[in-house]
């Protein structure tokens, strides 16, 4: 005879409500593994306190992070995906849309919000890495013209924070005319004298690298993010041999030039905030 | 050369081959019969040629005998003077370019150059440009602009070149800078895929006012074979992904992602060159004429917003 008898059958539990902590008390670095509180973790901007390793975030935490007092006024909340090619690979892409949607409670793997920034307005964009990778599709470039739109009508800057793999392969050609719509866009933008900051995170890759985020008139990144335009595995298949150390980092894009500078999270609010004051 | 689906063509072919031949030996009159096998591979061509599956048009895209930039340019134009180099790092063999004279116009053309033999295909990178290529396209597109010439550019390439010093030396702000550059340019743009239009590698020299694609070539984001390998972890579906991406110029067009087809000789434009490089021609012509009145602030607002519609997007 067992010790325990279970009454219940099968105890279910939902995975948003399987918590091995109560959530939200306790942060570990995925670098240093320094165990702190979150709320010390999501102060220091979600980097960490010990090592400075910048923990991957979404649009919620960067506007909570640039907008003042986190008030903003959303975009274009109501875009979502269409199904163009009626594409099916594991499942037909509405299907994966619609459980991107559910994971993540977002629409699609972009945000924008025009609100003030250190007291000045400002248009920011940013994408979602959570939602399909930050693939661009149609959505994603659609969102991003009218922001840039928005911007111009407003007379303000635009910010762009990218965290992407690249276009969205299941739009295919709609994909990658949004590479050339977000440029149309900007093209406008600067021959309007508005300036566009690209804020490039970790990763930054393929069709977005090759279209917004390297068109900044300030090319900014975050500490230790992936940036190219091929991806490493690419690369190394195409040259046959293992890659050097620290390629395709921030630090060896800024190396070559493809970068105004490295900003530290923390202190990314007032850095644009000064950088774009001189500019007034 | 036949592909595999060109198999039947290429036996009828060869019978047709082997009756000239006993004709000519046998002094037999055979027209009557050579007539007849020439009708039934007219036939067969017309049938094959006309239900091409989206792979079939992507293997045609890539014959090894279809005419690449250099041979329209030759066909094409009456004179022609090669302009090298991007002035900065040095000079893209798989992006070549020039002013050239097409029926007294005088045009700039500009497009991704593949080899033929295996020697001219590794000096010209299978077609695959570097950061330099899309700059020195971007110099010459500039170039254009300032003697008020139309520029034409021309896409053929398997993708941008993925490799260690193309992205030390940025290949994606490259490709980025010319999307940007191509929507201001004065002059009318005009684009044409005439073989493989792989991703940004392709677009970095397609923003146009007139973007037009040959019958039987491709235009996505990614290979069917790229494709194939993220989704199903193997090349082996390439078939498939083909489908999938809709990716023929048929598709691109009901998509209103370009503006028209060029129609190529039956079984392709390497089947018949000259015929091809006449369409091309007057397709080229005909453009010119159509977008050389207009004043460069609508033509620009006109690339502009044509780019801003494309999209599938539902608001509500």
């Amino acid at each position: 005879m067992s010790w325990y008898k279970r009454t219940e059958k099968g105890i279910v539990t939902p995975t948003e409500e399987k918590l091995e902590v109560p959530d939200g008390l306790w942060h570990q670095c995925p670098e240093c593994k320094k165990i702190m509180q979150a709320d010390e973790h999501s102060a220091s901007s979600y980097v960490c306190p010990a090592c400075g390793y910048h923990d991957r975030i979404n649009s919620k935490e960067y506007f909570e992070i640039l907008f003042d007092d986190n008030a903003f006024l959303e975009l274009d909340e109501n875009l979502s995906s269409g199904d163009p090619l009626k594409f099916i690979d594991s499942q037909p892409y509405p299907a994966r849309v619609a459980a991107s949607q559910k994971k993540t409670g977002l629409k699609d793997a972009v945000r924008s919000g025009y609100g003030k920034m250190n007291g000045s307005d400002v248009v920011i964009a940013c994408m979602d890495f959570r939602f399909i990778g930050g693939s661009m599709g149609s959505v994603v470039g659609e969102k991003i013209a009218r922001a840039i739109d928005y911007a111009r009508k407003k007379k303000c800057p635009f910010i762009m924070i990218s965290k992407s793999g690249g276009a969205r392969m299941m739009e295919a050609g709609f994909s990658l005319m949004q590479m050339a719509k977000t440029s149309a866009k900007l093209a406008l933008l600067d021959k309007e004298g508005l300036p566009y900051i690209s804020i490039l995170t970790d990763p930054t890759t393929g069709g977005v690298t090759a279209s917004y985020a390297m068109l900044g008139d300030f090319n900014i990144a975050e500490p230790g993010s992936l940036i190219g335009f091929a991806g490493p595995r690419v690369i190394r298949e195409t040259i046959g041999k293992d890659l050097p150390e620290g390629f395709q980092s921030a630090e060896f894009v800024l190396e070559h030039g493809f970068l105004d500078f490295i900003v530290d999270r923390r202190e990314m609010k007032k850095k644009l905030a000064d950088l774009l004051g001189m500019l007034k | 050369m036949y592909l595999d689906f060109e198999k039947p063509i290429a036996e009828l072919e060869a019978k047709l081959h082997d009756m000239h031949v006993l004709a000519k030996e046998s002094n037999v009159d055979m027209s009557k019969e050579v007539k007849s096998l020439e009708g039934k591979i007219l036939e067969l061509k017309k049938e094959t040629y006309s239900n091409l599956s989206r792979w079939q048009r992507v293997q045609l895209s890539r014959h090894p005998e279809r005419p690449y930039t250099l041979d329209y340019i030759e066909g094409i134009a009456t004179k022609f003077v090669e302009l090298h180099g991007d002035r900065n790092v040095r000079d893209d063999k798989a992006m070549v370019g020039g002013f050239a004279e097409i029926d007294g116009e005088s045009v700039m053309i500009i497009g991704h150059q593949k080899g033929r033999k295996t020697k001219e295909r590794q000096l010209r990178n299978f077609g695959m440009a570097n950061p330099e290529g899309y700059r020195k396209a971007l110099r010459l597109m500039k170039l254009a602009e300032k003697f008020e010439k139309p520029i034409i550019t021309l896409i053929d390439t398997p993708g941008a070149f993925p490799g260690l010093e193309a992205e030390e030396r940025g290949q994606g702000e490259a490709i980025a800078r010319n999307l940007k550059e191509m929507f201001m340019l004065k002059v009318p743009v005009i684009c044409i895929i005439i073989g493989e239009g792989a991703s940004g590698g392709a677009l970095g020299i397609a923003i146009g006012d007139k973007v037009m694609m040959l019958e039987n070539t491709w235009y996505s984001v990614i290979s069917p074979e790229s494709c194939s390998s993220i989704l199903w972890r193997s090349w082996d579906h390439k078939e498939k992904a083909a489908e999938a991406l809709k990716l023929t110029a048929q598709d691109m067009l009901k998509a209103k992602l370009i503006d028209g087809i060029v129609k190529e000789p039956l079984g392709g434009a390497h089947n018949d060159p000259q015929a091809m490089f006449k369409e091309l021609k007057k397709v080229i012509l005909e453009a010119i004429q159509e977008l050389s009145p207009m004043k460069s602030k609508e033509r620009i607002a006109m690339r502009i917003d044509k780019f801003s519609a494309m999209g599938a997007y539902v608001e509500k």
